[in-house]
């Protein structure tokens, strides 16, 4: 009776642990605000090389939020595509980023087409032939 | 007689001159048109470079390298 008294509770205690982990996990995945409120607004979108873009002419504002995430990639790139085994380059990690990340951008946000110009995702996105 | 034997030696000497330098200018005018038509074709090449760094980039590389690009979305949410 006892033995079992403990396994209920290591499990409820488990449970708990697990419970928290997955309330922690989303808390995590947030972007900035302002970021996701300028991807909504389509004032900026996913380039095809795996850089963020203005799409027009946006606010200053706006201008700054792409540059300073577009530093974080680049850094984020450059780690990436070291550690890979056999190493990339930073512009072979960067577009296959670009192309992943267009494949799944939700619909309703820009992206970059092969063409250069600024498209509103509807289904399957135009993209690079070579993209996986 | 006379006036025979002055102005034909005259056109001889005058004609051949006179052919000598329609040539020069024709072979000048003919090598100038060929280096005009040479720059024109350098300029050509300018277009093709700017496409050929993106050409670099092989599909076997993007393949290889798909699944870590997922997995870094996954791992840092914020920035993409």
């Amino acid at each position: 009776m006892i033995t079992s008294h403990r396994t209920f509770a290591k499990a409820l205690l488990g449970g708990l642990v697990l419970a928290g982990l997955a309330l922690s996990a989303p808390a995590l995945a947030q972007r900035d605000p302002a970021y996701d409120a300028a991807r909504r607004a389509g004032q900026v979108g996913e380039k095809m090389d795996g850089y963020l873009g203005v799409v027009g002419d946006q606010p200053a504002s706006v201008r700054t939020l792409v540059s300073d995430i577009n530093i974080r990639r680049r850094a984020n790139y450059a780690e990436r595509a070291q550690a890979a085994q056999p190493p990339a380059t930073l512009q072979e990690y960067a577009f296959t980023q670009g192309c992943i990340l267009i494949a799944r951008l939700e619909d309703g946000l820009k992206y970059q087409a092969p063409d250069g110009t600024w498209q509103t995702k509807a289904g399957a996105a135009q993209r690079d032939p070579r993209c996986p | 007689m006379i006036t025979a034997d002055l102005t034909k030696p005259a056109r001889r000497a005058h004609m051949p001159g006179m052919g000598m330098r329609g040539a020069i200018a024709g072979v000048m005018a003919v090598l100038g048109s060929a280096l005009a038509g040479g720059c024109i074709s350098v300029t050509a090449p300018n277009e093709p470079i700017v496409i050929e760094l993106n050409i670099n980039i092989k599909q076997e590389v993007i393949y290889r390298l798909a699944d870590d690009v997922r997995q870094n979305i996954e791992a840092n949410p914020d920035i993409f």
